[in-house]
């Protein structure tokens, strides 16, 4: 069952929710993606060192990288596109925007918050930094920054969205290996792909985050793989860990009633004279 | 590319891991490699990307959340205890318990506006309330009880308003119970691992934690004739933590793991010894000054030990990503995903 993020949230009237559709199998690795979302939303600079990893230097999502190009040299054999038993994976990795959002769930000050198009955004002027979002994602996306103390993530390009264009990763990327739409068109285009890339031969080639049924509703950014999701550093089975909240206030409360009733055992007791 | 070998033995084992080994190797030790590994599915092989976290640390500090969930406990459960004893005629009891409450919930306070990355907005936690949020419920419990647990303390020590203060001290009483619990809610509402898998059990084992820590203070500070109540509290409190702890690590599995080994694992051990040293204090010194009041620091030292071993813990389930894949790779294989 697909649910619309924007209408639960109280929006009566809205445009269609957009999203991202990341094919990772033509990204080139090119990080255009990571240099247009710094540019366009005024990300700070972040660390600037060589990591060994590939050609990865950017390491990881975080409070000032909205977009994450992962490099993988990955030895394999029998794989259509392997030359001398070497491939390339890269994936330019985004917050997912994810339809149930443990973010914006356990955000304490409404910082956070569904904006028309079903995406997540923060609200910086009120975020207080209380980094509870932080552990709360499932993906690790959303992290605070050291100086301002506030909490930072993609916002799909919230400003560019409202003004009819589409988001600065995307605009970027020169092989559309970012995709940007209304969700239910990329996923029909996504599912297409996906076929054709298991009839070429891709045996591991996988639609992630793209079921609504799974463990975040769906991903309003979802991804097309080529190999596990962990190889990309992206959790196997993420589950919004607000799923699990009535059990954690059913046990919460269990526990509170007996420390109540503790506190009345003790006050039937009697001081002895 | 070559496998790396971990410190632990085969039930971890990793391919295409490679960074951040010296850190990592030296963690299992030899309880981890002889007890704990019969409990775990050997051959557990996953793949992570260049051994990087999949999800973040959350961004709270030790000394500051993890010493709130002490002084959290001890101010709720204080505030039980002050409550009961009153009722049962243990008026020394019931002021020192007022007391500590007070002090325990201002220095939390203090603790939780500095963790901010924000702390100047700290009112921005009242902006709304959202059940969703255990920091929002736990906000507004806090700003409820705060000033119950300041009145109560108030009043018994001038004397002044005492209906009020009677009214203060069975609001606090009331109150007192969520704040010792929530802050488990608070702690598993998260995607770290070890403590959101251990939801089921995380809130007896603050509830009973903070049990400890109540009665602990309440021996401590006086003599055990005066202290019974605090003593029934520690013979309630201390059993449950003990018990919940082990089915908490039961129902944690591999994830248990940092709750046993490493420097949480000390912690947590320190804790249980002084936990079951505390209980026994507590009873047979129940006509000896001294040793009533070394259990109660026993129960105190134990009941923070506990909380910051609990911290930890889970801290080291976010930051290594085999917690949060081999378990959801398993999930997923289970189900037939690929």
């Amino acid at each position: 069952m697909s649910i619309d993020p924007a209408s639960r949230a109280g929006y009566l009237e809205h445009p269609p929710r957009m999203g991202f559709f990341t094919d990772t199998s033509i990204c080139i690795g090119c990080k255009a993606c990571e240099v247009a979302c710094k540019e366009w939303n005024a990300v700070p600079e972040d660390g600037i060192e060589l990591t060994g990893m590939s050609y990865d230097n950017t390491v990881g999502l975080g409070a000032s990288t909205w977009r994450h190009v992962a490099f993988i040299e990955q030895p394999v054999t029998g794989v259509a596109d392997a030359a001398e038993g070497f491939r390339w994976l890269m994936a330019s990795d985004v917050c997912k925007h994810c339809t149930e959002s443990a973010c914006l769930d356990v955000c304490p000050t409404g910082a956070l918050f569904r904006t028309e198009f079903g995406t997540v955004v923060v609200q910086d002027d009120v975020c207080n930094g209380c980094g509870y979002c932080v552990g709360a994602c499932p993906f690790g996306v959303i992290a605070r920054r050291e100086d301002d103390g506030g909490a930072h993530k993609c916002t799909l390009c919230y400003d560019r969205l409202g003004a009819g264009m589409e988001p600065a990763c995307a605009k970027a990327c020169p092989t559309e290996s970012i995709q940007f739409g209304p969700l239910d068109e990329l996923r029909e285009r996504a599912a297409l792909r996906v076929q054709d890339l298991r009839a070429a031969g891709q045996d591991h080639a996988q639609l992630y985050l793209d079921d609504p049924d799974d463990g975040i509703g769906g991903g309003g950014a979802f991804f097309l793989l080529l190999d596990e999701p962990e190889v990309y550093g992206l959790p196997p089975d993420p589950v919004v860990t607000t799923r699990d909240l009535p059990s954690i206030w059913k046990h919460v409360g269990l526990a509170a009633a007996g420390l109540v009733a503790t506190g009345i055992a003790l006050g039937l007791g009697r001081r002895p004279r | 590319m070559t496998p790396e070998p971990e410190g632990r033995g085969a039930d971890w084992t990793e391919e295409r891991r490679r960074s951040d080994e010296g850190r990592r190797r030296h963690k299992g030790g030899p309880a981890a490699r002889g007890r704990r590994a019969e409990l775990m599915v050997p051959d557990v092989e996953f793949t992570s990307y260049y051994g990087r976290p999949v999800i973040k640390e959350p961004a709270w500090g030790v000394p500051d959340i993890a010493g709130y969930l002490f002084l959290g406990g001890l101010a709720g459960v204080s505030s039980v205890l002050a409550a009961g004893a009153q009722v049962s005629g243990y008026g020394e009891l019931a002021r020192v318990s007022k007391v500590a409450a007070l002090g325990a919930i201002s220095l939390s306070a203090v603790a939780l506006v500095h963790d901010l990355g924000r702390p100047e907005r700290f009112a921005n936690m009242l902006r709304v309330f959202k059940p969703s949020s255990p920091m929002s419920v736990g906000s507004w419990l806090l700003s409820a009880y705060g000033p119950l647990a300041g009145a109560a303390a108030v009043c018994d020590l001038t004397g002044i308003l005492p209906a009020a203060g009677t009214a203060a001290t069975v609001g606090a009483g009331l109150l007192g119970p969520g704040i010792a619990t929530y802050t488990a809610a608070l702690l598993c509402d998260t995607a770290v691992p070890g403590w959101h898998e251990g939801h089921r059990e995380m809130p007896y084992l603050f509830a009973g934690s903070a049990s400890c820590a109540a009665a602990g203070l309440g021996l401590l500070t006086l003599p055990p004739e005066a202290a019974r109540p605090a003593r029934t509290l520690a013979t309630l409190g201390a059993p449950a933590e003990l018990a919940a702890k082990r089915l908490l690590l039961r129902r944690l599995g591999d994830i248990a793991e940092p709750y046993e080994t490493g420097r949480p694992g000390r912690l947590l051990r320190a804790a249980e010894l002084l936990t079951v040293g505390g209980l026994a204090g507590a009873v047979l010194g129940r006509r000896n000054r001294a040793v009533s009041a070394l259990a109660g620091a026993s129960l105190l030292a134990a009941s923070a030990l506990t909380r910051f071993g609990v911290f930890e813990a889970g801290m080291v389930t976010a930051r290594d990503p085999k917690y949060t894949i081999v378990p959801q790779r398993r999930r997923r294989d289970l189900r037939g995903i690929n």
